[in-house]
């Protein structure tokens, strides 16, 4: 087994057997959806309108939320450290990592969109274009959210420093994913929303193991 | 002055030296300030009694000289502490490290009037404060990358390591300045496209243009004079830090 497959398993075992956390995740992402009906009222079409918007925002704030757990606990008992005198280069470890955090997290709230559907009262065409641009989306977000994981590792009160950062870069990422879902009045453009928001993720996915590897190697020593 | 003993240092090595950056650079400080005054008082001269109302905007078109000129800054400033990032985290240049910094809160602001006065103008010419339009919603975004960044600056303690830190997430955050140069050819909502840089020449005649021009030197090298200003303040405050901690350091020893 390659140093790189051997970090995903590592991160994945460790998550899977003190559980919990992906549970919690999703169960953040369900309760927003949940809680926003309460908000603005439980008319149907108002809701079925809305209801990209909104798993897409439960999404990005789940994934927000999450974000701090991707270096954190691995810089505070020293494993990064250790990480970094590795054979392995630290963009690959970063890369890996981020590989174990979207099976993580990502994928729990994939699973969940069928809750989300129902209660927001979605068609079955709306459910299934969710799916798709939650699943081509996410990896961005992830991606993204190594760069601002990295960037923090080092701050001990860092928490709240990561989201602040990355949320304006994600920006994009949350136009073109609610624009893969919804078919709004004129030409149907999700296609090709679609198409962008693979752009997105696919550079995103390529490029920041590298910063994110950079910044772990120079905020650390 | 100071003696400059090390005769083959280039003067890039040189100014490394935060006492030799100082010193060097103390000179252009009342220069730059004069020709900033001198530049504003021609530009506002020139933007308030001798240029003309637009036919269609009338009045309002004075908002220009300084929408303009601040927009124009919000991007040079991110451009500026984009290179400034490369020096940190290439040459590891200190100086680089605090020009970064002090560009920051500079860019900020300059970002925040350039939203401001855009939405003073665009009340009484396009009936709005505000439209999640290309150009707009991304000089916002820009706005929140320039608060992140000092977010980033104030949460180290050590300052050095937070320069090459900062200067990989200001990088990475650089990709939104093409978006905003292009956002109004991508997004043709609401913004009016490009109108000074253009291939074919400016769209303006010269009456606008130069009260235009001058604007935008005389932001351009306000710029200058408090950006060279914050780099002083900053090496005296991490001056100040460090002999606090080394009194402190004797303090606890005695």
């Amino acid at each position: 087994m390659t140093g790189f497959s051997a970090i995903i398993m590592r991160d994945l075992r460790l998550a899977l057997r003190s559980g919990g956390d992906a549970l919690t995740l999703v169960l953040f992402f369900v309760m927003i959806g949940v809680v926003v009906p309460f908000a603005i009222g439980p008319d149907r079409e108002l809701l079925a309108r809305l209801a990209p918007g909104i798993v897409w925002i439960a999404a990005f704030l789940s994934m927000l939320l999450g974000l701090d757990r991707l270096f954190r606990t691995d810089h505070d008992d020293g494993t990064l450290l250790l990480l970094r005198s590795a054979q392995t280069p630290l963009a690959a470890v970063a890369l890996a990592k981020m590989i174990a955090h979207w099976l993580l997290t990502a994928v729990p709230l994939i699973v969940a969109t069928p809750l989300l559907a129902v209660m927001l009262a979605m068609d079955m065409q709306g459910f299934m274009r969710a799916l798709v641009s939650l699943l081509i989306g996410t990896p961005a977000l992830v991606a993204l959210g190594a760069v601002g994981a990295s960037v923090t590792v080092t701050i001990r009160r860092g928490g709240l420093i990561a989201p602040v950062l990355i949320l304006p870069l994600a920006i994009p990422v949350l136009i073109f994913g609610v624009g893969a879902i919804t078919t709004g009045p004129g030409p149907d453009q999700s296609g090709s929303a679609l198409l962008l928001l693979a752009a997105i993720s696919l550079i995103t996915v390529a490029l920041s193991p590298f910063a994110a590897g950079l910044a772990i190697a120079s905020g650390e020593d | 002055m100071s003696i400059d003993t090390t005769p083959r240092q280039s003067w890039w090595t040189r100014i490394a030296h935060p006492g030799q950056f100082t010193a060097w650079t103390t000179p252009w400080l009342k220069p730059l300030a004069v020709v900033t005054v001198l530049l504003f008082a021609l530009g506002l001269w020139f933007a308030f009694f001798n240029s003309p109302e637009d036919y269609q905007l009338g009045d309002t078109v004075r908002i220009m000289y300084v929408h303009v000129p601040t927009a124009w800054l919000s991007q040079f400033i991110y451009a500026a502490m984009a290179v400034s990032a490369v020096g940190t985290l290439v040459w590891r240049h200190p100086m680089a490290d605090v020009s970064m910094k002090a560009a920051a809160p500079l860019g900020a602001t300059f970002t925040a009037l350039a939203l401001f006065t855009g939405s003073l103008w665009g009340r009484p010419t396009w009936g709005t404060f505000w439209e999640w339009d290309g150009r707009m919603t991304s000089t916002l975004v820009l706005l929140l990358i320039y608060l992140g960044i000092i977010a980033l600056w104030r949460a180290f303690e050590d300052q050095l390591r937070a320069a090459r830190v900062v200067a990989i997430f200001t990088l990475v955050g650089a990709v939104n300045i093409p978006i905003i140069k292009f956002s109004v050819d991508w997004w043709a909502t609401l913004h009016q496209p490009a109108s000074v840089f253009r291939p074919d020449g400016p769209r303006m005649p010269g009456s606008i243009l130069t009260p235009l021009f001058v604007m935008l030197f005389a932001f351009t090298f306000l710029f200058f004079t408090l950006h060279l200003m914050g780099m002083h303040t900053e090496i005296k405050r991490r001056r100040l830090i460090n002999l606090e901690r080394r009194a402190a350091e004797r303090g606890g020893a005695a």
